[in-house]
């Protein structure tokens, strides 16, 4: 038994890590935010040199065949870094969708592209997953879909989609419809609303493809969190180090110590519970539900405790533009409420071991 | 990471099933039918005193933190005691093999793991809590004697002890933590007196033990004159290490899902109830995490990494989580959970109610949430201590 990354896991985390420190400093981060980019192609690339868009794909098809796991450390230095990229919709959703459900003509139509970064893809499955609001839902009918998707991950410059419809039913949409992006409070995530109309879907035909996919989200949602949670803490710490008022620096008061111990003491052992999650899906399959609405619910929780307490531990200046922590801050806000708050993903929790009476 | 067991230890949890399967008539309900006979067993068997040494009275295994894990989970599973626990065992133990002379050794461990001598442990005083090393209890040497004068408090099994092992001021003039000597006490030397202390719960826990004028031998010293503060702490970790423990915590969920599942109010089972459902979920998020950050902390164990953050957090998560379930139960009994002592509706006991009022004593005992924090925050984030105030 051990409990513990492998060395391998840890090689790879770092040098994701590694090289999002060249290719996503806070100044890529910032273009990217306020020149209104949809796609930040130069980052995309730079991290598939590195396998990352094919991290779940086969390597049949190009990919590098990992897990849920090394997937996981993956998102995590995404988040550390508030990376803008197509990660969710392309290296986790279509390419889990794709291998569950695909047919061989499918899958090699696809996964080497995105496998190579050379296409991404999109994931509409918001209100199969969380619900519809304002009307939003898909209808399937006779290989055509209709209605409206909001908050499709990843979908404003998806080559290819895929749809969850109101059944719970699964489609790839290999011509989508243009999207309207959605302005929300993260500018380095953008969202979109897409509009089909009699738009020609081929079905991906499968059982719990839907529910294998939200698992999947939500435990690269929790370790995204994770990761951004992380270098919030670490922020607020080199911050209180440095930071003088009264005479000495601030981090040597109580007051100050025991926020930066709270966020520490929340963080550490939420890492276990996101790798025993992104463990579970790929190796103990009759928890990997439960695990995972754990982990979105549970990260969701805590990151936003650690967003507004490293921010409080800067004082005004976290309050700032020009200070950037914000990016941080919003991308933990935006991913508590995607596919499901903590409310909604409880529920999921409590139902996944049978304490919801039919 | 690999959860699966290895053909060694999947023989080796069957080995303990087996005994635990033969062994069944001596113990009901998780308690055994004579104690010291049970206790005798284990060690036989190498259940309890596993890894010490042959001569001092254990079993004397090889550490082995996988075999020790899964011991103590087929105990749970098979709601079997497991062995003697007191304050001796898990705290005097460690040390005398750590520090002790080999005459200390041989005189105080054998009989200690066969539930002979019972211990309690002097550290606390009324005016020495988180700031220990301020404590002022006086042991003034004469001869080849100490004699001993003030008072200890929150000692918990004084009134049963035959012996105390007790930090005293032996170097008055030595630096505050210089100064401090670990001295073995038999708690019937003359001028020893136990008087008990009544907590909220209404139960005497704890007591407080006054000395004075006690005669003590010099050769009771462990670890050398003024060395007391270093031998002590070195058992103080394996203590904060044993009040956070997430297997206690796992099962004390398992209790609360089965009271939720079990009563019901106006004829609505309690865990029907969306809101108390979601609490309940909340916590369960939070026993999973302990839970994983165990198995990180014991393979660290193994592996020999350092533990850093992971292990230096369980304490004040560990015991603000137990205090928090308990809480849960005692809302999901509603008035119920306000019942207490006896009676024909109270549940557990009342077990849950002491639990809530008791473990918010395990919040501060054994260093303070606070006291934790400053460790974490110290130790773990590397923040500078507090500057002491300026003389005035």
């Amino acid at each position: 038994m051990r409990f513990a990354l492998s060395e391998d896991q840890k090689m790879l985390a770092d040098s994701v890590a590694n090289a999002l420190a060249d290719l996503s400093p806070l100044e890529r981060v910032r273009r990217f935010a306020d020149a209104g980019e949809d796609t930040a192609p130069d980052l995309w690339a730079g991290l598939a040199e590195l396998g990352v868009p094919g991290i779940l794909i086969p390597e049949e098809h190009g990919g590098l065949g990992l897990g849920l796991l090394e997937a996981a450390l993956a998102a995590e230095a995404l988040g550390a870094a508030v990376a803008p990229t197509p990660f969710l919709g392309s290296a986790v959703l279509a390419p889990l969708a794709l291998t569950l459900a695909g047919s061989d003509a499918q899958k090699a139509k696809w996964l080497p592209k995105l496998a190579a970064g050379e296409i991404s893809a999109g994931a509409a499955i918001a209100e199969a997953v969380a619900g519809g609001r304002d009307g939003a839902g898909v209808e399937a009918r006779a290989g055509k879909l209709s209605g409206k998707a909001l908050f499709v991950l990843d979908g404003m410059t998806a080559d290819l989609l895929v749809v969850a419809d109101a059944k719970g039913g699964l489609h790839l949409v290999e011509t989508p419809p243009a999207a309207q992006r959605m302005d929300s409070i993260d500018a380095t995530r953008r969202l979109a609303e897409v509009a089909f109309k009699d738009t020609l879907a081929q079905p991906l035909a499968s059982n719990q493809a839907l529910e294998r996919l939200r698992d999947a989200a939500w435990v690269i949602l929790a370790a995204e969190t994770l990761g951004a949670a992380q270098t919030m803490l670490d922020k607020a710490v080199a911050y209180a180090k440095e930071r003088r008022q009264f005479g000495r620096v601030i981090g040597s008061f109580q007051a100050v110590k025991h926020l930066c111990a709270e966020m520490a003491a929340e963080i550490e052992p939420a890492r276990a519970l996101v790798w025993y999650a992104a463990y579970a899906f790929d190796h103990a399959p009759e928890e990997a539900t439960v695990m995972a609405a754990h982990a979105k619910a549970h990260l969701s929780e805590i990151g936003r405790f650690v967003a507004r307490t490293a921010t409080e531990v800067h004082g005004g200046i976290g309050m700032t533009d020009l200070l950037g922590l914000h990016y941080w801050f919003k991308r933990i806000g935006q991913n508590r409420q995607l596919l499901g708050g903590p409310e909604k993903v409880r529920e999921y929790a409590a139902r996944a071991q049978g304490l919801v009476s039919a | 990471m690999d959860l699966t067991l290895t053909p060694q230890m999947a023989a080796f949890r069957d080995e303990v099933r087996g005994f635990l399967e033969a062994s069944r008539n001596t113990y009901e309900n998780g308690q055994p039918r004579n104690a010291r006979d049970w206790q005798a067993k284990l060690i036989e068997a190498g259940y309890a005193a596993r890894t010490i040494p042959r001569q001092y009275g254990g079993f004397g295994a090889e550490p082995d933190v996988l075999k020790a894990r899964i011991i103590a989970e087929e105990f749970i599973r098979a709601n079997a005691p497991r062995g003697m626990a007191g304050q001796g065992i898990s705290m005097l133990v460690p040390t005398l093999l750590e520090v002790g002379s080999e005459e200390q050794k041989r005189r105080w461990i054998a009989p200690t793991l066969r539930g002979e001598i019972i211990w309690c442990q002097g550290y606390s005083e009324p005016g020495a809590g988180s700031d220990l090393a301020s404590l002022s209890t006086k042991a003034v040497e004469d001869g080849a004697d100490f004699v001993i004068s003030g008072s200890k408090i929150w000692t918990s099994t004084a009134h049963l002890a035959q012996m105390m092992f007790c930090l005293v001021r032996t170097e008055p003039r030595a630096a505050k933590h210089e100064g401090i000597s670990y001295v073995l006490i038999p708690m019937d030397t003359p001028g020893i007196e136990v008087r008990p202390l009544k907590t909220m719960t209404g139960q005497a826990e704890f007591n407080e033990v006054f000395f004075t004028d006690v005669r003590v031998p010099q050769a009771n010293v462990v670890g050398g004159r003024g060395r007391g503060w270093f031998v002590a702490n070195t058992t103080l970790r394996h203590e904060r290490g044993m009040l956070g423990d997430p297997n206690a915590t796992e099962a004390r969920l398992g209790q609360l899902i089965e009271l939720m599942k079990t009563e019901s109010v106006g004829g609505e089972r309690i865990i029907d109830n969306p809101i108390f459902r979601d609490r309940l979920m909340q916590l369960q998020a939070r026993v999973y995490s302990m839970k994983f950050n165990g198995l990180r902390l014991l393979t660290s164990a193994v592996t020999g990494e350092s533990t850093g953050l992971a292990g230096l957090v369980v304490k004040l998560q560990g015991c603000e989580l137990n205090h928090q379930i308990a809480a849960l139960a005692i809302d999901a009994l509603g008035e119920l959970g306000i019942l207490y002592h006896d009676g024909p509706h109270l549940r557990a006991k009342g077990n849950w109610q002491r639990s809530y009022m008791f473990d918010l004593g395990l919040i501060i005992g054994g260093g303070t949430a606070q006291i934790q924090k400053n460790i974490i925050s110290e130790r773990g984030l590397g923040l500078p201590r507090e500057p002491s105030p300026a003389k005035v």
